[in-house]
């Protein structure tokens, strides 16, 4: 009885592991899409495809929808391009840990460990500054006392890399900020590499700030805005901002010499940085609200058009310029 | 016969845990890995593959620990009172490998995956208490703290396998997620089977020893001074015990050492509690538990004033992490082989789940308490106040155990 209780333990041990194998087998790997080298420039976009799950960076038209996706060859979960600079930041280790690789011209010129899973990247318009921000988990299905993010970056010119902004003297509402809980995410940089602005979270509140990396000081401009993104002639500034729903965001455009501010009707449940195709054209990254799938959108930063489907099971875009 | 066996070798030695034990401890260890591995996933599944944000996940965090500490209490008791804790932590464990599969299908949405997440945290409450009531029902008194030891260290190698699994998925095969579910529901049905066919149900279930279970026996406990006494000593240190993500991210923030690093500080406590788990907890059945226990919460405040210290660097943080790690190798299982042993053997589970959710929730209560207070204080406040707490809480057990001591 207990012979035969342990023989049938056994094979259906043996079944369990043969099913599980076969099945990993059958699904294979992404298709060979290993080789390390940076998405080739172009009038195209490059966004990260998911249809696989290969993290497969490709470039597609953007004109299009659901064009033909040309792979580059590098695989990443994040992935932004300016200046001649691509940063990708991808799984480099058990943990699972993730990395920052730099690419100037095809080869890696810097790799910087990560702390967390990618959320964001950014590189300044010279190709000079590139930022990322990540999701700090601790060791929980969320970490106790709610997320936190660490957002750092790397001066090519110095190659000095801040690690998080989290050491910066702030300023909340024009009164120094010395709370322990503060998080930032999604930095954006002006054309002089210097000034930026960004997103903090403290005391359950996020806020706009604008930043120096010169004297390492940021201060708070509005309460709401977050994820910010600059135009390419830096005069307006595209963000996501929180609806009336806990958790459910929209995209809005506001010009920075008037204020005025532009809700992009069609955009409610984007959780993403923005990037700018030209002075006039977004592109982001959404769950379609039917199957949860997430594709690729752009639409016209004056708000008076629907956004356009470009790619599906895709997101990250950014301009190949 | 497996306890006849058990009692053969007049000494404790760790090769002579029962074979339930070591096949509880196969169970765990599948289970861990099937678990970590999506633990490890999570955050890629939800902000990559899904491309939906954190925040709600984080405000429902709390409100399930707190649900799923109160399902222990039920899964203690109806153990007892059907006197089947095999059948019961099976249940458990059914309902967190069925979650692996409900995952793909409820997509995008933040409320059907904070569905699922539940449902997977009420298996793991529901099969702990049974599970640690089979584990001390199999060993005699003597013997219990090598056996929670031996079991908590296969249950840690278990909980490092899986996000190595993970890591290997995403690098071989992508990030597309139905492999993980798939693979991670594997581990989980091997576990269920090494359940089902090598842990024998109680043998002794028909002539346990003690009261009738019932919520009015299961009450009654309360009364014994020595279990109450035990029970009430491991809440308030719970309440003075940082949770280790905060724990984490201090030492990496106190010591300086690079970012980069954090993602791998947990694997450093695991590797030390696998390591130290069965030899602390031979040693608690030497010594006693109850020195064991304490001496734990000791190098837990000798965590906290290591992370008062500036800039220490690696070294710092490599002794800060040992003293973690032993912290859990000193206190995790040698609680259960502590309280365990107190307990009649008829309400063994709900005896055991009593004492786990009063740390259970205590430990939220602190982890609440210390995000709160992060919102308005600096770090080293932050520190100085756990080492405050932590420091009284270890002051008022030790005046109360010598007082109850000199009164007996």
């Amino acid at each position: 009885m207990t012979r035969n209780r342990t023989a049938l333990g056994v094979v259906l041990i043996v079944v369990v592991v043969l099913a599980t194998g076969i099945y990993l087998w059958r699904v294979g790997g992404p298709s060979g899409a290993t080789a390390a080298t940076a998405p080739a420039d172009g009038a195209a976009i490059t966004l990260v495809d998911q249809r696989d799950g290969g993290d497969t960076v490709a470039s597609v038209d953007p004109s299009a929808t659901d064009g033909t996706r040309t792979p580059t060859g590098l695989r990443c979960q994040r992935i932004y391009t300016a200046g001649g600079t691509t940063v990708c930041l991808r799984v480099a280790g058990i943990g699972p840990s993730f990395e920052a690789a730099v690419f100037v011209g095809g080869a890696v010129v810097k790799s910087i460990p990560l702390p967390g899973v990618p959320s964001r990247a950014r590189v300044s318009a010279s190709g000079k500054i590139v930022s990322w921000t990540v999701f700090v988990t601790g060791d929980s299905y969320a970490s106790a006392g709610g997320f936190s993010t660490r957002t750092g970056y790397f001066d090519l010119r110095s190659g000095e890399v801040v690690e998080s902004l989290e050491t910066y003297a702030l300023t909340v509402d024009r009164t120094a900020h010395t709370a322990s809980d503060v998080n930032y995410w999604g930095m954006t940089f002006e054309a002089d590499d210097t000034a930026f602005y960004a997103t903090v979270g403290t005391g359950g509140r996020r806020w706009l700030i604008k930043g120096s990396t010169a004297t390492r000081t940021a201060a708070t401009v509005r309460q709401g805005p977050e994820c910010p993104s600059l135009s390419p002639d830096g005069k307006r500034l595209a963000y996501k901002k929180a609806t009336k729903w806990v958790g459910r965001w929209e995209l809005a455009v506001s010009d920075l010499a008037t204020g005025v501010e532009t809700v992009i009707p069609g955009t409610a449940g984007i959780d993403d940085q923005a990037a700018w195709l030209d002075d006039s054209t977004l592109a982001y990254g959404v769950p379609s609200q039917q199957t949860g799938v997430p594709g690729v959108y752009r639409v016209a930063a004056d708000g008076k058009s629907e956004p356009v489907l470009v790619a599906t099971a895709a997101s990250s875009p950014v301009p190949a310029r | 016969m497996y306890i006849a066996s058990a009692r053969a070798g007049a000494r404790t030695r760790l090769g002579a845990v029962p074979r339930t034990v070591v096949a509880l401890g196969v169970v765990s260890l599948l289970t861990d890995v099937s678990a970590e591995m999506i633990t490890a996933f999570l955050p890629v599944y939800l902000l990559f593959s899904l491309n939906i944000g954190y925040v709600q996940f984080g405000l429902l965090d709390g409100l399930y620990t707190g649900a799923t500490a109160v399902l222990r209490l039920v899964g203690g008791h109806v153990a007892d009172r059907l006197r089947r804790p095999k059948l019961v932590a099976g249940i458990g464990y059914g309902l967190s490998a069925a979650t692996k599969l409900v995952f793909p299908a409820v997509g995008a949405s933040a409320f059907g995956i904070g569905g699922v997440i539940a449902a997977d945290r009420a298996g793991k409450g529901l099969r702990t208490a049974p599970r640690d009531a089979l584990i001390s029902l199999s060993v005699p008194p003597e013997r219990l703290g090598t056996a929670f030891g031996v079991h908590r260290s296969m249950d840690t190698v278990g909980a490092m396998i899986g996000p190595i699994v993970t890591f290997l998925i995403l690098t071989n095969l992508g990030s597309a997620p139905t492999p993980f579910f798939v693979v991670s529901f594997g581990f989980a049905v091997l576990g269920l089977i090494v359940l089902g066919f090598f842990v024998p149900e109680r043998a002794q279930a028909a002539a346990s020893v003690g009261p009738r279970p019932s919520i009015k026996a299961g009450l009654a406990l309360l009364k014994d001074v020595p279990f109450r006494r035990a029970g009430m000593i491991a809440a308030l240190l719970g309440l003075a015990t940082v949770s280790d993500a905060f724990v984490f991210v201090l030492v990496q923030r106190t010591t300086e050492i690079p970012l980069g690093w954090l993602p791998l500080l947990p694997l450093g406590t695991a590797l030390t509690f696998l390591l130290f788990a069965a030899p602390l907890g031979r040693l608690s059945d030497r010594i006693g538990r109850w020195p064991v226990f304490f001496g734990g919460h000791v190098l837990l405040l000798g965590v906290y004033l290591l992370l008062l210290a500036p800039a220490g660097g690696v070294p710092l943080a490599v002794a800060a992490l040992l003293m973690h790690g032993l912290f859990y190798a000193a206190t995790d299982g040698v609680l259960s082989a502590w309280t365990g042993a107190m307990i009649p053997e008829s309400l063994r589970g709900s005896g055991l789940a009593v004492v786990q959710t009063g740390q259970a929730l205590a430990r939220l209560v602190s982890s609440i308490a210390f995000g709160f207070l992060l919102q308005y204080a600096t770090l080293s406040t932050a520190v100085l106040t756990a080492v405050g707490l932590l420091g009284v809480a270890l002051l008022v057990v030790l005046v109360v155990t010598r007082k109850e001591e000199s009164a007996s």
